[in-house]
């Protein structure tokens, strides 16, 4: 069991999501940066899609009743833990970890796994739809799971800061924008606004006009789709976006930089390039 | 027209409510290799497939559309499931909407009860179905402020659909009674009582 004393300015227990149920209205959820989630699973020995701790901007106390093998992924820390390999915890032990030193989501997994109980096949909290468990408070005890598998990996050197650009393939609806709306998203700077979160990360900057008013018709909307509503300031959907909506999708973030835009922090400047290439 | 949405998504433009059902049945019946996701929606269905081949991928689908598109355009289809909902005709907003029909509350469950209606999809929340088909002199605007809380299980119209809510949320949409059926259960699989394409008729309880 692991004691939460503090969980930082916002964390939840993440695993894979609930794939395959976005045609019942349920979001896809999960780990917004899964690569990490599932670097932290392996340096623990876990198979990769086991539940572990999302926290953002990190800060969090932890209590652990039991010893404990655990490891970090994603956004590094300034102090309490390193990144990229396996931590003894005793029991009893407890973890102080520090504010993020870049990036904004940091993954803690241990071995075993998160053991709360799954809601339609996963432990993940949706932040949208409420499925999952609470985010964690000060007190929320986190059953562990029994461990499978052998630790096989040493260590895993942390991938530094990567640059924030995201590359995007336009459409589905860039034909409802004016003559220039990609080259104006492809060619400013953005701001990443405050009122960001796991739904998606809202950006400031060139406003994209559109030619059409009004909304679609519903359409199913995937992840890393670049929405466009009335104002013409641009969301980019993260693992808890509605299913479906009705504001034009002008382009989508390739999947290899989603965990880029999951670290955005807010304030942080971003750009899109339509180039495949970096 | 197929687009692409992303690397990984294919949005098939069908026009139709009635195809995107048949296209999303098709879909499903076949599962075409790595298909995570198969989403109808009023005018399309968003196909996702993660690390597959998309163009044969996109070649598969465009077929099944084809083959879709060319067979007869006929109303509901009477091979779907029909599901009856019984309702206690006691909802905060019968009487509006019966004043903004021009009709009495009796008249707007006869109309509510009288016409089968067709699940068009699923959004908003978990198990939200939008159910199309509903009697026209029933279409109201949403409510002006929406309610806090609308209990799960009530039955409502909006616009051109009605709805039962799934479970307790915030809603704007006009609450005409509720039912004891429960259309969204976690613990049950499927989760939900309601799929695209399946036909639903209301009675008074």
């Amino acid at each position: 069991m692991i004691e939460v004393l503090t969980p930082g300015p916002y964390a939840t227990v993440q695993d894979l999501g609930r794939p395959g149920l976005a045609h019942l209205g349920v979001p896809c959820s999960g780990a917004a940066d899964a690569p990490s989630l599932r670097l932290a699973n392996r340096l623990v020995g876990n198979p990769e899609g086991l539940a572990a701790i999302e926290l953002t901007f990190g800060a969090a106390r932890l209590r652990f009743l039991d010893a404990a093998w655990v490891a970090l992924a994603g956004a590094p820390l300034v102090s309490g833990a390193d990144l990229g390999v396996p931590i003894w915890v005793p029991a009893g032990g407890e973890l102080r970890l520090g504010p993020t030193a870049w990036g904004l989501r940091t993954y803690l997994a241990v071995r075993g796994g998160i053991a709360v109980e799954p809601v339609l096949g996963s432990r993940s909290t949706d932040s949208l739809s409420g499925l999952g468990p609470e985010p964690l408070r000060a007190g929320t005890l986190l059953p562990v799971g029994s461990p499978s598998g052998v630790i096989s990996v040493d260590l895993a050197p942390p991938p530094g800061p990567r640059p924030a650009v995201l590359r995007v393939l336009p459409g589905p609806r860039d034909d409802w924008f004016a003559p220039g709306a990609m080259a104006a998203l492809c060619g400013g700077t953005y701001t990443v606004s405050q009122d960001s979160n796991r739904v998606g990360v809202r950006l400031r900057g060139p406003e994209l006009a559109r030619v059409r008013e009004g909304e679609l018709p519903s359409e199913g909307m995937v992840t890393g789709a670049v929405q466009v509503p009335p104002s013409g300031q641009p969301i980019v959907f993260l693992a808890d976006h509605p299913p479906t909506g009705g504001y034009p999708v002008i382009a989508v973030v390739r999947g290899a930089d989603l965990p880029v835009a999951a670290q955005l922090r807010p304030g942080d400047e971003v750009r899109f390039t339509a180039r495949p290439g970096r | 027209m197929i687009r692409a949405a992303g690397e990984h998504g294919l949005l098939v433009e069908t026009g139709s409510l009635e195809l995107s059902h048949r296209l999303d049945a098709a879909l499903r019946a076949e599962r075409p290799e790595g298909v995570v996701e198969i989403v109808p929606g009023p005018e399309t269905v968003l196909v996702v497939a993660p690390g597959v081949d998309q163009a044969r991928l996109l070649a598969r689908v465009e077929e099944l559309a084809g083959r879709e598109r060319a067979k007869a355009a006929g109303g509901a289809d009477e091979e779907q499931p029909l599901v009856t909902i019984p309702v206690v005709y006691d909802g905060a907003d019968l009487d509006s909407v019966a004043a903004l029909a021009g009709i009495s509350a009796d008249e707007v469950v006869a109309r509510h009860t009288g016409r089968e209606l067709v699940v068009g999809w699923l959004g908003f929340a978990p198990g939200f179905a939008y159910l199309t088909g509903l009697d026209p002199v029933l279409e109201t605007p949403r409510l002006d402020t929406p309610r806090t809380s609308v209990p799960a299980g009530s039955v409502a119209v909006a616009g051109p659909y009605s709805a039962v809510y799934p479970s307790a949320s915030p809603g704007g949409w006009r609450l005409l009674g509720r039912t004891a059926t429960r259309v969204w259960d976690v613990t049950a699989e499927p989760p939900s009582l309601f799929r695209p394409g399946m036909r639903v008729r209301f009675e008074p309880a």
